[in-house]
């Protein structure tokens, strides 16, 4: 742990795999400069890897003042151990205020393993960060300028605002998608931070024998459009009505967790809690009765229609639209309006 | 050879049926106003523990850190074959963040002396913050491998595991002593044993001999019912009933690193979730309303 340094930068943790930054290292770039500009402090990204040429710019141009570059052999392929030791030794040099890893499986390893060495607090999965004080009611003090750490807890029944005010550095993991991610900006400039970290021995001791990516498959995260069923389309044949929509207007099949569990669809399309958060300009969900879970993964949606027998369906409450009837005959009727326009 | 494995379980809310009214107003939860449950992974660990066993030889530890209804998820783990369970419990540690809850596992484990294996389901469906397995890797010293899915080889001290990150896999080798996070993916946990169910639902942890001793002796005086506590305690030792129950001081805890006060995050607030309606449009489910829409949304270029 290190002591509350006001005057220390906003970190990222920057992720790549096999040449590619991962999307939500971008967006909590573009996230932490926002946070940086509110504290009057710096921004900077960690970035440990092998090779780091062409993953080094776009930190800089989403948000990123200076890069701090590890480049080593044994940083080729990500492993706790290794990349723990790098987070540790460069958070103990520079004491950053504030460091933000995406919660992504490999976020989510690397994260805790840091805390615990650092003994910080670390706040998982985090779908909101802000400034803000607290105040200690107990102790009777005030603490002003804190990451405010925001998750939804207890299966997303509850949002909790999380602070650390005195075992710094304020660390969180922050979910995909759910913070915007820029266009990026090539003209700006940062600085870019050469540095070596001694390794042990032990930090090899996990070696990778054989590892496989799967490229994914359903684009949820990209698209500009989704289309998501719910149980309420009701069997694997009426599901094709949510492909023929989605392909009317050309954009993605989403869909509930009950829809993915009564098999009317893949696991890759879930939307929400334990599924994707997407963003995207419109959200079609139809036969999705709109449960927390669901919402919090799609709230966000610039536009959302939902389509839904049940006027009381909670989903019609986050909607723009609510188209109340049957989606097997309002559906056709889409598809019928979107052809005749084009 | 024979291993040596240590499972970390979790007693946890039933987080699918949470009202409000299970929040405190200093933002922890009141566990006592919800069903309580197995955690999920945590029989997964505990399973990938009972077959490294059943193969190899050794031993299966449970430890479980909570209040005293925890025993009845040890009890679980008794019926499915654990050979020993230890409960953590301490008011000290309540309030725990993430942190300090690895760090009194850490305590725990480091006193049941060496180990092979530990462990722990990849997530607790209350918090589902997968931080607690990683953290108590780092404070025992040890390797981790997360999102476990099966043991592809195992001889003396070496061990290949194939683990599952969701967007792909991975074989790593390492050696052990090692802890691993286990998912839901990982194996089908078995249910438990007729026979162990038998033998083993009386098996009790001595805070719950000492309610079962209140009830049953209302009006004796302090002194008789400890002889008494004393006396069905050791004769479920005698048997291989008795939940082993330790706190803090037993194991060496640092009051510093416990509970609220060991603990670097604090909550702030805690709301409920509030549907927001605002600039609702209600669409007939006619052609024509059908029409308009999909108009409107050409016009402001959503789509086309
Ligand atoms: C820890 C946890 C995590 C979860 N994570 C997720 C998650 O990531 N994503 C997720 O989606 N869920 C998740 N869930 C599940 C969630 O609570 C809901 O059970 C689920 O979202 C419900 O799916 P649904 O809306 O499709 O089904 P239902 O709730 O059954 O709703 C079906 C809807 O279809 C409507 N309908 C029926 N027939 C028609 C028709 N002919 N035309 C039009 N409408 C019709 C009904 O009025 C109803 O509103 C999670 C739950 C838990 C406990």
């Amino acid at each position: 742990m290190i002591e509350p340094n006001r005057q220390g930068d906003v970190w990222v943790f920057a992720e790549h795999e096999d040449g590619n930054l991962s999307e939500v290292s971008l967006e909590l770039c573009g996230k932490a400069r926002e946070l940086a500009d509110r504290l009057g402090v710096s921004t900077a990204a960690v970035l440990p890897g092998r090779d780091l040429d062409g993953v080094t710019k776009p930190l800089i141009s989403h948000g990123a003042d200076k890069v701090y570059r590890v480049q080593d052999p044994r940083l080729e392929h990500y492993r706790t151990l290794p990349y723990a030791r790098v987070m540790c030794r460069l958070i103990d040099k520079h004491k950053p205020q504030i460091v933000l890893y995406g919660a992504t499986p490999l976020g989510r390893d690397l994260a805790p393993r840091v805390a615990s060495e650092m003994r910080a607090g670390l706040t998982a999965d985090c779908t909101d960060l802000d400034i803000g004080d607290y105040e200690d009611k107990g102790a009777g003090t005030k603490h002003s300028n804190l990451l405010l750490q925001i998750r939804p807890a207890f299966g997303g029944n509850i949002i909790a605002t999380i602070v650390n005010h005195d075992r710094w550095p304020q660390m969180a993991t922050v979910r995909e998608g759910v913070m915007f991610l820029g266009e990026g900006d090539d003209k700006r400039t940062g600085e870019i931070v050469n540095e070596t970290i001694v390794f042990e021995d032990v930090d090899e001791i996990v070696r990778v024998i054989e590892r496989h990516r799967e490229p994914r498959t359903v684009n949820l995260k990209g698209a500009r459009a989704i289309v998501a069923g719910g149980a309420g389309v009701g069997s694997k044949d009426d599901f094709g009505l949510i492909h023929d929509l989605a392909g009317a207007i050309g954009g993605a099949v989403g869909a509930s967790r009950a829809a993915v569990d009564a098999g009317l669809v893949g696991k890759e399309h879930q939307v929400g809690q334990t599924g994707t958060t997407v963003r995207p300009a419109l959200y079609i969900a139809c036969g999705i009765s709109g449960a927390v879970q669901h919402r919090a993964g799609m709230e966000e949606s610039a536009k959302i229609i939902a389509v839904n027998s049940d006027p009381e369906a909670p989903i019609l409450s986050v909607a723009h639209y609510g188209i109340v009837g049957d989606l097997r005959t309002v559906i056709p009727m889409m598809i019928k309006s979107i052809k005749e326009r084009a | 050879m024979p291993y040596n494995c240590v499972v970390c379980v979790k007693q946890v809310p039933d987080t699918a049926n949470v009202t409000v009214e299970a929040m405190k107003s200093d933002g922890t939860v009141n566990r006592a106003a919800l069903p309580a449950v197995f955690n999920p992974e945590d029989l997964n660990a505990l399973e990938a523990a009972l077959r490294v066993r059943d193969t190899h030889g050794g031993t299966v530890t449970v430890v479980s850190m909570g209040p005293l209804g925890a025993a009845e998820v040890l009890r679980e783990c008794l019926f499915r074959g654990a050979d020993r369970c230890i409960l953590l419990n301490d008011r000290r540690a309540a309030g725990s963040d993430t942190l300090a809850t690895s760090y009194i596992l850490s305590r725990a484990v480091k006193k049941l002396g060496a180990c092979d294996f530990v462990f722990c389901g990849r997530q607790a469906i209350d918090g589902d913050t997968a931080q607690v397995g990683p953290q108590l890797a780092e404070k025992l010293g040890l390797p981790q491998v997360t999102y476990y899915e099966r043991i592809l080889d195992l001889t003396d001290r070496k061990v290949l595991i194939r683990r599952n990150m969701g967007d792909g896999w991975e074989v790593v080798e390492t050696e052990l002593p090692l802890l691993v996070t286990v998912l839901d993916t990982a194996n089908k946990p078995r249910p438990p044993a007729a026979r162990r169910v038998l033998r083993h639902k009386r098996a009790k942890a001595p805070g719950e001999v000492a309610r079962e001793v209140q009830d049953a002796m209302p009006d004796a005086t302090s002194q008789e019912r400890e002889v008494e506590e004393a006396s069905r305690i050791e004769k479920l030792k005698m048997q291989g009933l008795l939940i082993e129950q330790w706190g803090l001081d037993e194991v060496e805890a640092d009051l510093a690193w416990c509970g609220i006060s060991g603990s670097p995050t604090k909550v702030h607030r805690i709301q409920s979730i509030v549907l927001t309606k605002e600039g609702f449009t209600n669409v007939p489910p006619t052609q024509e309303g059908v029409r308009d829409l999909i108009h409107e949304l050409i016009v402001d270029h959503t789509f086309g």
